[in-house]
């Protein structure tokens, strides 16, 4: 049954993820600026970047099809709908009902196709080489995600994220070793997934190695803002996922409003020293070449498929 | 901690760190740097010696305090350290060739931790100890340091490769028997230990012979 307080709880959780996620990437920017000796923009650099890009006029090129003015609240869309789907606060959540962590796979997919098709919409060298490398690591990085969601899926014998988080969070204390294997290949697809070091390069605009910018180099205005937000709240989904699988201690057993307040500062300690672990990998480990990407994904890949030998092996 | 709970997670402790070695078998497959992996193999070493500690307290097995006290002098300082000194004299700064590349070597090496598995599932039903069913982990561990014997063409990368076959060994005594006697274990460590030594002069002849340390020059039988 839907109720009224589930489907509270779920625009709470849909809101918070909407604006919290450029918070977080003013975070890991932050640390990382830290980390490199830099003096470090504001922590509210990314809505001044968002409130300004949304008062500057569109440039459209002439060529540029309806596909590439909607494509940026299209993958808006997905990615807020990916935002809902992960428990965050608390497990009762409606949504959870009809989309499962294969539905959240498919809605990542379906956010990356459509920037990659208004990518090669122009028709610039840039925006198409951006988008064919871009499909690259995808296909790369989605079977090794759904090998980690699926061991995390044997463990709790359901798909639904909001099960595997309540029976990660609320039975006894068991410890996975199959967990530490997927925790370190989903570490490994979510850097390459977001455009982190190892992979790509979220701080360029000016490398012919570049791989989301070169994509979205044609947009500007509001169009970019959506984007820009976009990419925050991917960075930010991808965080809570990660969580929700390998940290779940803290969140709210079902919907319980008093369980769900306590689990929100719980919720910012886990993001901040995610987000300073992140811009740590990124300082310390170097750009790989682009053909080594598909070595680093197939790694991650194996991992995860390790990941679920060794829970047959030693937790079946 | 009490007692009940120690008894309690220590064979989930156990099973976390044979999940670890075999984690580190694999990043030494995947390894191109060289004084990366002997940091890797000191690594396994410190994994072994604590998964030792524990199946030896859990199991009242006293005399595997021993072996771990071995272990971890022996794997984790003095061997990476005969190791290191290795490499720094013969001034190899190259990184580890391998035969086949390193997606391709992952590929077999998840292969033979399926067969690997399969084997050991019927054999870890017989024993009696508490960590039996890591047999399989300690078998794929020791088939995967054998990949990377077969797999590296330079002289020092087969050395680390043979060793940590040993610390595959060592861990499937430890979980399938409780250990090996005293005097074996003595006799292993010893031999190990002069093993390594061995093929550090051996190495040492290789280079003056040949110039190089890629041991694919041992196949030819007569000089050109």
């Amino acid at each position: 049954m839907i109720s009224a307080a589930g489907i509270a709880a779920q625009l709470t959780e849909l809101a918070l993820a909407v604006v919290l996620a450029p918070l977080l990437t003013g975070w890991v920017n932050q640390c990382r600026a830290w980390l490199q000796n830099r003096s470090a923009p504001g922590l509210l650099q990314p809505y001044r970047m968002l409130a300004k890009l949304f008062q500057k006029e569109v440039a459209l090129a002439h060529n540029a099809s309806p596909m590439f003015r909607t494509a940026p609240y299209l993958v808006f869309g997905c990615l807020c709908v990916a935002a809902a789907i992960v428990p965050t606060l608390g497990t009762d959540l409606p949504l959870n009902a009809v989309a499962d962590a294969i539905a959240l796979v498919g809605l990542l997919a379906l956010a990356r196709m459509f920037i990659a098709l208004a990518g090669m919409d122009v028709g610039t060298a840039f925006g198409s080489l951006g988008a064919r490398r871009e499909m690259l690591v995808g296909f790369l990085a989605e079977p090794a995600l759904l090998m980690v969601l699926f061991t995390a899926s044997l463990i709790s014998h359901s798909t639904s994220l909001a099960t595997i988080v309540e029976t990660l969070a609320h039975r006894e204390l068991v410890i996975y070793p199959s967990m530490a294997f997927a925790g370190i290949a989903f570490t490994m697809v979510s850097l390459a997934e977001n455009a982190r070091i190892p992979v790509d390069n979220p701080s360029t605009h000016l490398e012919l190695t570049m791989i989301h910018e070169a994509m979205v180099l044609e947009y500007s205005g509001r169009h970019l803002a959506m984007i820009e937000w976009a990419a925050s709240l991917k960075l930010f989904v991808y965080s809570c996922m990660g969580l929700a699988l390998f940290f779940p201690w803290g969140v709210a057993e079902g919907g319980d409003w008093l369980g769900i307040v306590l689990a929100l500062p719980g919720l910012f300690v886990k993001l901040a020293i995610g987000g300073a672990g992140l811009s740590l990998i990124e300082t310390v480990s170097a750009k790989l070449r682009i053909f080594r990407a598909p070595e680093f994904l197939g790694t991650a890949f194996l991992l995860a498929v390790l990941a679920m030998l060794v829970h047959v092996l030693l937790e079946g | 901690m009490s007692m009940a709970t120690l008894m309690h997670y220590a064979p989930q402790v156990i099973n976390l760190l044979a999940a670890l070695l075999l984690l580190l078998a694999f990043a030494m497959l995947a390894q191109r740097r060289i004084q990366l992996l002997i940091n890797l193999f000191a690594a396994q070493g410190l994994v072994l010696a604590a998964s030792a500690a524990l199946v030896g307290l859990v199991s009242g097995q006293h005399h595997l305090f021993v072996s771990a006290g071995i272990t971890l002098v022996l794997k984790v300082v003095v061997l990476p350290l005969i190791l290191h000194w290795l490499i720094r004299r013969l001034n190899v700064k190259w990184d580890v060739e391998t035969l086949f590349n390193i997606p391709t070597t992952m590929l077999i090496g998840i292969v033979l931790v399926i067969l690997a598995f399969n084997v050991a599932q019927p054999i870890s039903l017989l024993a009696g100890t508490v960590a039996r069913s890591t047999l399989g982990i300690a078998l794929a561990a020791i088939l995967l340091a054998f990949l990377m014997m077969i797999t590296r063409s330079k002289a020092v990368p087969q050395v680390i490769g043979f060793l940590a076959m040993e610390n595959g060994l060592f861990f499937a005594a430890t979980s399938a028997t409780y250990g090996i006697p005293m005097v074996v274990e003595f006799g292993v460590a010893l031999d190990v230990l002069v093993g390594a030594l061995i093929l550090g002069i051996f190495i040492f002849q290789i280079r003056e012979r040949f110039d190089s340390l890629d041991t694919r020059h041992l196949e030819k039988l007569k000089e050109q």
